[in-house]
């Protein structure tokens, strides 16, 4: 039980649970995205959105599963319009997804000011590890809902991009605009589409970050998270799946600093903090030097 | 009619000069045109928003004026806030030229800001001279950005990582190192809310322009980006530059140093960084803290596309941003808004002029 290093591995391991979920829904949303060969930096600012509007909601209706769908609207529109505007000739996409952050925050900031002080209902959480001994792994184990919610929709999206007709669409449009444009498919619909459900996807992820962990609007809600997920996806390798297990890693990197401090280990923190960063940049080297062995979809503007 | 028709000049004797200079002036203006129709929808769009939470858009127009123009004392409160965008926007600008999308300049203001203080906190006190200290600052902050930025160029060269993703990366990367020191070794124990660095003394302190009351950041700046611009304008490597931008493999064909202008142009975008950093430590906190990591890279980003990478035409766009900024406060108190009003509106302003990109070239009024 005192074991500092088993106290550690189940801080992390709750961590992991914990954090990942924004990461989740967000990466999920940018692999969409991007598999359709279109970059979204601005999810940073529907994440912060996704929290502002589901928190609102849920606090107006108390409903936060209401809150959980408002913040997917809402960040369905940020996408729809970056995907919109993406489409127009000589418009360049990442500086209006650095353009779309600043809007979203703003936006968010702006009508979130009433809802900082008032308390809003939780989503619940499941409690996986009550049959535990162990009070510690029990805790750990207390699961939210949207964190099986972004397992089953990682599951899904890995399926549906192999084995559907519009997953094969998504891919061929990513992979070569000029070869879809050939079959017959609107490439610019397809990266519309695709853009604003990626926009739902990190909307829902925001709404996590107000709703369940750490539980409350305000403006320092999401610490760049959203332009993480642009590294967390290339580090998944634009898999839906792996997206999924590079955000346990992430969430669970994240909870490294703060589990060591609670044993004592107080040196370096920060330092911690930065371990998915680093981690990333590492990979991205290793596996750099040949576009082809990332996996990257062929018209993605940051592989080439 | 066939008076008018002689005072008109004969199309056979105009001389190609004043044809060229004509047109030439016809296709700067759509440069003008364009984005200040842009600006001018923006405005239109956010007094739609103001409308429909109703507040006035005439008194925020009115306010937004006063705040950030209209006085001397809020003239002074824009340039200093303009001076750290023209070097972070010069830091994206420079390798913009090159064909690369850094976004990394966050991250090397906020270590070089920490570094310059660093360096200087061990001689306050020491009576050391201000003249041997003070460059010794700007060095290492100008060599710290340079690095930094350099290291996502020399990546991006030698082994084809995304420079983009990498200078990002580098930024958080740098942000966790200046919290390291800052909550750890470096923290002053007399600052028990705010982690910070000790201070840098008044001696170490980048003092105000006399007669101006703005620091020399944004002479720094305004020197920079001209010199800039007549390097990448009038030199060869300036030129060498723009053909790596415009054709890479034109540009390896003709055996032009690629990597050493990728790398050249990284440090030079991370030296104006660097110096930003400088800036905001020697002559605005007096200290290195988390306050350094404001978001002024960010807003450099796109100070830089909407000058359209142009050193000399980021000055403008940063002083019309540090207005915005500088009038946010004042807007706040007299209308009873949020201070977030001014994000929204420079994002509304920032989503509508990229937008208006995709008009040049449209217009027949502009065409040669």
């Amino acid at each position: 039980m005192n074991d500092p290093l088993l106290t550690v591995l189940i801080a992390m391991l709750g961590g992991a649970i914990r954090v990942s979920t924004p990461f989740m829904f967000v990466a999920l949303g940018e692999c969409l995205t991007e598999k359709s060969g279109r970059i979204n930096l601005g999810l940073e600012g529907t994440l912060v959105l996704g929290a502002m509007v589901g928190y609102a909601v849920c606090y107006q209706s108390g409903s936060p599963w209401l809150g959980v769908l408002a913040a997917g609207c809402a960040g369905t529109l940020l996408g729809g319009l970056h995907g919109y505007l993406c489409k127009l000739p000589k418009v360049n996409d990442i500086a209006i997804g650095i353009a779309m952050m600043s809007l979203g925050t703003g936006l968010a900031f702006f009508f979130g000011k009433a809802y900082i002080q008032p308390e809003a209902a939780h989503l619940p959480s499941v409690p996986l590890g009550a049959w535990l001994e162990n009070k510690q792994l029990a805790v750990a184990l207390d699961v939210n809902p949207l964190f099986f919610v972004g397992i089953a929709v990682a599951l899904a999206m890995a399926w549906a991009l192999r084995n559907t007709r519009w997953g094969l669409i998504v891919r061929m449009t990513g992979d070569s605009a000029a070869a879809a444009r050939a079959m017959g498919i609107s490439v610019d619909l397809v990266r519309f589409l695709a853009t604003a459900a990626g926009g739902f996807l990190a909307g829902v992820g925001g709404s996590f970050l107000s709703l369940y962990y750490p539980g409350s609007w305000n403006e320092g809600l999401s610490s760049g998270q959203g332009l993480m997920a642009v590294a967390l996806v290339i580090f998944a390798r634009w898999d839906p799946v792996r997206c999924f297990l590079a955000a346990l890693l992430f969430g669970a990197a994240g909870a490294l600093g703060p589990a060591l401090q609670s044993v004592g280990v107080t040196q370096g923190y920060y330092l911690f903090n930065a371990a998915p960063y680093i981690l990333t940049l590492l990979i991205m080297i290793a596996s750099s030097n040949s576009s082809r062995s990332l996996a990257a979809p062929g018209e993605l503007s940051i592989t080439k | 009619m066939s008076d008018i028709a002689k005072s008109l000049p004969d199309k056979n004797r105009t001389v190609p000069f004043r044809a060229d200079t004509l047109s030439r002036l016809r296709v700067s203006a759509e440069y003008v045109a364009i984005p200040l129709l842009a600006l001018l929808c923006a405005f239109i769009l956010f007094s739609a928003f103001l409308l429909l939470i109703g507040k006035s858009p005439l008194t925020f127009v009115e306010l937004l004026w006063t705040g950030g123009y209209g006085t001397a004392f809020s003239w002074r409160n824009t340039l200093q806030r303009a001076s750290p965008l023209i070097l972070t926007a010069l830091a994206v600008a420079i390798p913009a030229r090159l064909g690369l999308v850094m976004i990394g300049g966050e991250g090397a203001l906020v270590l070089s800001g920490f570094v310059a203080a660093a360096i200087a906190v061990p001689f306050v006190g020491s009576g050391l001279t201000a003249w041997i200290v003070m460059p010794l600052m700007v060095l290492a902050a100008g060599l710290t950005g340079a690095l930094w930025l350099g290291l996502a160029g020399y990546l991006r060269y030698r082994r084809g990582v995304n420079e983009t993703i990498a200078s990002l990366l580098l930024s958080y990367i740098a942000i966790a190192i200046m919290n390291f020191f800052v909550e750890g070794v470096l923290r002053d124990p007399a600052q028990p809310n705010k982690a910070s660095t000790l201070p840098i003394g008044e001696a170490y302190k980048v003092g105000l322009i006399p007669d101006l009351g703005v620091h020399w950041g944004i002479v720094c700046g305004v020197v920079l980006a001209v010199a800039l611009y007549i390097l990448m304008a009038r030199t060869t490597f300036g030129f060498a530059a723009r053909i790596t931008g415009g054709n890479l493999r034109a540009a390896l064909a003709q055996g032009l140093p690629v990597g050493r202008l990728i790398l050249a142009s990284c440090m030079i975008a991370g030296a104006c960084a660097g110096l930003a950093g400088y800036f905001e430590v020697a002559a605005i906190q007096g200290r290195a803290n988390a306050s350094l990591a404001a978001g002024y890279g960010f807003t450099g980003i796109l100070v830089s596309f909407l000058a359209r990478h142009n050193p000399i035409a980021i000055v403008p766009v940063a002083i019309l941003f540090g207005g915005l900024a500088a009038a946010g406060g004042l807007i706040q108190r007299r209308m009873g808004m949020p201070d977030a009003t001014i994000l929204v509106l420079q994002g509304f302003i920032f989503v509508v002029l990229l937008t208006s990109e995709t008009l040049y070239g449209h217009f027949k009024l502009f065409k040669p």
